[in-house]
């Protein structure tokens, strides 16, 4: 089966294929041709599995040799598939979640006429994102980034008669190619100081390298993964990504593509093993966008942006954990799985919020809606708890170990990392409770006519199996180290370090700043009537509101003195350059148009400057002697 | 030594003609000056022992190929006024004065040099001419018959006109005539079916009256013509004579 | 009288040849020119013939005359084919060649 894991990559690839070119005849049939899909490859993914789960642990690792790629003298380059603990969790992440979220898109997108065309694009995004995870190289692992780009653009404007939401596909499509430039630079780098692309030679000859190859690689990577996984300073697009359909919110720009950052740090391990600087970058890019995410969801209203930015900050906290080296790659994948359930499932529970107030997205006309919507309720309900990190749920298992890994290390480091992921995780349970309570909780703040009901089966299975995940999937896989140990064979075995607090310290702080955040959030947003509207705030929540002015900042920093640069630049070529160039092309024309008077098209003048000239030889010859 | 006079004389009818290339308004006025210049050089051709060339500058000059440029005048029309006043800028006065420039250089020089002459100059003759011609320079001679020929034939390239459209049979010009209303037929000859055969009476129709049109109309306009009316009257009046108008 | 005179002769007709070349826009005057040039070559040959006492400068001016019969016969041959072409055998009207 490890040998077919093609398939996994084949099969939606397939359909995508054929939802797109069959037309409207598909219509009919397409949305479950697309779940199909997605569920043969969930099958595949999950029968290879159990194959690997009989191996060895030190031959889990296989590699699948498709067919020779980029055959070019230096370059030599398969095509090639590596299945190791590591891709095969994200397999089942990516498939299992995927299939459901097919599933709920079919009722979600009933009543939309482009239903086919939306299953054909999330097919798409599941190959791509499989061959992503799947690569065993670095520039087939760009060919699924990429198509994860393509898909995610596709897929944000596919109400792309809005012309908000074409831009704002545009603008994660743009934001996303700076990111892209980061991988690309990355390859670049890596072929002239390591020597090839695919992971094996990138690895084996990483310990050579010298420390600054190693953290420009690094630096590099981590621009890329910046750019996909929306970390500062490249994390301007998710909020604007929520334009799309809300399934696709709960995939791609939640539970899988948007992680893609994580999952290419920690593959690329063996480089930031080499190069500390740069894995400090990334444990402090994390630390800083998780309180920056925070801080940006304690402010919005709108639930999807609340949601958006909330997995902004949970990133955050997975991109600090691989940033801590072995220690943290196991953590950061485990957070990376149990978050792809309860956030899915979050952003599920949102949809069917919407589903069932008529697209209304402003959580201030929400409120109340537990006794409308109990399912919805229940597993939201399950995703906050497990975000919270309230223990036993899924997210306490795999938080909390990151708390504590980064409070790991000497000097001045664990401080600030371990204080930004405790802070954060105060700031998580008050904005998650805030938006929590303001939608389920309160009095009823909704506008005329709303008939808030609960939604079909077919959207509330779903949710409630995503939710059972967020439930218990962190405690199955922490019981035991299970997920750790499975993983070992690619992040490598982490020495046990003590943090610089004691864990039980750590665990009750926690605890205790999560019980406080989540307590603040009750007494204003649960038990007290919250404003229909946003009221005057301070300048810190206006800023918070406004993505901290992100968007400010970018056209203040990039865009203007870019557009004055090029304009300069055009400036200076049109009068410098080209007004050399003309300058010069005009004084040619201009010797031309006088010795053209002399070529006046008159014979008779011709004859005379030819007899002009004969007597001048004849002056000369007689003159020179003859 | 040649005679002098003889010299001033061929100076004259040389020199005076030439300058009609300059100064004359008509082209057939040049082509006549330059006939007799022609004739001069051919009598200088005799005075310098040239006798055959001179011969034969006469015919080939004179005789052809002036007279080809008069043809070529005629075919381009003798009214082919030329514009005597100068269009290019300058052209008039640095030709004028480059030419004399030219002119007043070489005879600068040739009145500077000095050659011994020979005692007594070769008389071209014919039999000597030919001797030379075809033993010493036989293949100038062939390949001057080339030259000739390659000439020709390019001459008739040059004025041949092709035929663009197809040509016009006499039917077609016929059908024509009448379309525009013109006489179908030709205007009748003056004099047919009259008693006269003059070209300034009018043809008589077969009834007898006269055909008014068939009398040239510039004859009419010098009014050289005789009334159709008179002989009209003759008819009805035998008795009246012709000698009578 | 020294047979000198004769070139002095033939360089005069020469420039006014020339100068008929240069002055005159009827083509077939400006035409008559050249020939005129021609012909004083010839003057010049026949005369340094008489001066040297060989006949080969008869033959010359023989050859001459051939060819100058042959640029006369092409020559005015273009003339009538720009005549039919322009209607006019001004020298001033073919202006295609100005720059």
């Amino acid at each position: 089966m490890l040998d077919l894991t093609w398939l996994l990559i084949a099969v939606p690839l397939a359909s995508s294929f054929v939802l797109l070119l069959a037309g409207k005849r598909a219509n009919p049939w397409g949305h479950w041709l697309g779940v199909a899909a997605s569920g043969t490859a969930f099958v595949v993914g999950l029968l290879a599995f159990i194959q690997m789960l009989g191996l060895d642990e030190h031959d889990r690792s296989h590699a699948v040799h498709l067919f020779s790629w980029i055959p070019g003298g230096e370059l030599n380059l398969d095509a090639g598939l590596l299945v190791d603990p590591l891709s095969m969790t994200f397999v089942l992440l990516v498939t299992f979640v995927g299939t459901l979220i097919h599933l709920y898109s079919v009722a979600y997108m009933e009543h939309d006429p482009d239903r086919r065309r939306f299953f054909a694009y999330l097919n798409l995004f599941v190959a791509a994102m499989l061959l992503l995870v799947l690569a065993d190289s670095y520039l087939l692992l760009f060919v699924g980034w990429e198509g994860v780009g393509l898909a995610s653009y596709l897929l944000i404007g596919f109400w792309n008669h809005k012309p908000e939401y074409a831009t704002a596909a545009n603008k994660a499509f743009v934001v996303n190619r700076i990111g892209d430039i980061g991988l690309i630079l990355a390859m670049g780098l890596m072929f002239a100081y390591l020597g090839g692309l695919d992971f094996q030679t990138v690895f084996a000859a990483a310990p050579e390298a010298t420390t600054a190859q190693l953290t420009a690689i690094g630096l590099m990577l981590l621009v890329a993964a910046c750019g996909k996984s929306a970390q500062f300073p490249l994390q301007s697009w998710l909020g604007d990504a929520m334009a799309g359909p809300t399934p696709v919110s709960a995939l791609i720009h939640a539970a899988t593509m948007v992680t893609a950052g994580v999952y290419l740090i920690v593959r690329s391990a063996p480089v930031f093993e080499g190069a500390p600087a740069a894995q400090t970058t990334v444990a402090a890019i994390g630390a800083f966008t998780l309180i920056l995410g925070a801080v940006i969801g304690m402010a919005k209203d709108d639930i999807k942006k609340a949601l958006a930015a909330s997995t902004m900050s949970q990133i955050g906290y997975m991109m600090l954990a691989a940033g801590l080296g072995p220690i943290g790659y196991a953590f950061a994948i485990f957070h990376l799985v149990t978050h792809g359930f309860f956030k899915a499932g979050m952003f599920l529970g949102a949809g069917s919020v919407m589903h069932g107030m008529s697209d209304q997205v402003d959580m201030r006309r929400f409120g109340a809606l537990r006794t409308a919507m109990v399912t919805t309720w229940v597993t939201f309900g399950l995703g906050w708890l497990a975000i919270l990190g309230v223990p036993p749920f899924s997210g306490f298992w795999s938080k909390d170990k990151i708390i504590e890994a980064a409070f790991v290390g000497e000097g001045a480091q664990p401080w600030i990392l371990g204080g930004a992921a405790l802070i954060g995780a105060g700031l998580t349970a008050f904005y998650m409770s805030r938006l929590f309570f303001m939608t389920f909780h309160g009095k009823a703040r909704w506008t005329d006519g709303q008939h808030p009901h609960e939604s079909p089966a077919l959207m509330t299975v779903p949710m409630i199996i995503l939710a059972v995940g967020s439930a218990f999937l962190g405690l199955f896989l922490a019981m035991g180290d299970r997920f750790s140990t499975w993983l070992e064979p690619v992040t490598g075995h982490a020495e046990h370090h003590e943090p610089v607090l004691p864990v039980p310290v750590i665990m009750v702080a926690t605890l205790l700043l999560v019980a406080v955040g989540a307590w603040i959030a009750w007494r204003k947003y649960g038990a007290a009537d919250v404003p229909e509207t946003a009221p005057a705030a301070s300048l810190a929540t206006i800023a918070a509101r406004n993505d901290m002015f992100q968007d400010s900042v970018n056209r203040g920093v990039f865009e203007r003195p870019g557009t004055h640069l090029t304009r300069t630049l055009v400036y200076a070529d049109a009068a410098i350059v080209d007004g050399a160039v003309d300058k010069t092309a005009h004084g040619f024309a201009r010797t031309g148009e006088s010795v053209r008077k002399t070529q006046n098209g008159q014979v008779r003048s011709y004859a005379l400057t030819m007899l002009v000239g004969l007597v001048i030889v004849i002056l000369v010859v007689v003159q020179g002697g003859l | 030594m040649v005679n002098a006079a003889m010299f001033w004389i061929i100076a004259a009818i040389t020199v005076i003609p030439a300058f009609s290339l300059l100064f004359a308004r008509k082209a057939v006025h040049v082509a006549m000056s330059v006939v007799l210049v022609m004739v001069g050089l051919a009598a200088a051709y005799v005075t310098l022992g040239a006798p055959f060339l001179g011969m034969v500058q006469i015919v080939v000059y004179t005789g052809a190929v002036m007279m080809l440029f008069l043809f070529v005048l005629m075919l381009v029309g003798v009214d082919q006024r030329e514009e005597l006043k100068e269009t290019i800028k300058g052209q008039r006065w640095i030709g004028l004065f480059t030419a004399a420039g030219l002119g007043a250089f070489l005879v600068s020089i040739v009145v500077r040099t000095v050659l011994p002459v020979a005692p007594t100059g070769v008389q071209g003759e014919p039999d000597v001419i030919a001797i030379m011609l075809f033993e010493k320079y036989v293949l100038v001679i062939e390949v001057l018959g080339f030259l000739l020929i390659t000439a020709a034939v390019g001459a008739l390239v040059l004025t041949h006109t092709p035929r663009l459209k197809p040509r016009r049979t006499q039917l077609e010009v016929q059908r024509d005539r009448v379309r525009v209303g013109a006489d179908p037929v030709n205007k009748p000859m003056p004099g047919v079916y009259a008693r006269h055969n003059a070209l300034d009476v009018p043809a008589l129709d077969p009834e007898g009256r006269p055909i008014e049109h068939s009398v040239s109309r510039v004859l009419k306009i010098r009014n050289q013509t005789v009334e159709g009316e008179q002989w009209r009257a003759q008819l009805e009046d035998p008795s009246r004579k012709e000698g009578d108008r | 009288m020294d047979p000198i005179n004769f070139v002095i002769l033939a360089s005069i007709l020469f420039a006014i040849g020339s100068a008929a070349v240069l002055l005159r826009r009827n083509a077939i005057i400006a035409f008559m020119g050249v020939e005129l040039m021609l012909n004083a070559a010839n003057l010049a040959l026949v005369a340094f013939s008489r001066i040297h006492g060989e006949i080969d400068g008869q033959i010359m001016a023989f050859f001459v005359l051939v060819v100058a019969a042959a640029e006369v016969v092409v020559g005015l041959a273009i003339i009538i084919a720009v005549f039919r072409a322009r209607q006019t055998i001004s020298l001033d009207e073919p202006a295609e060649l100005k720059g």
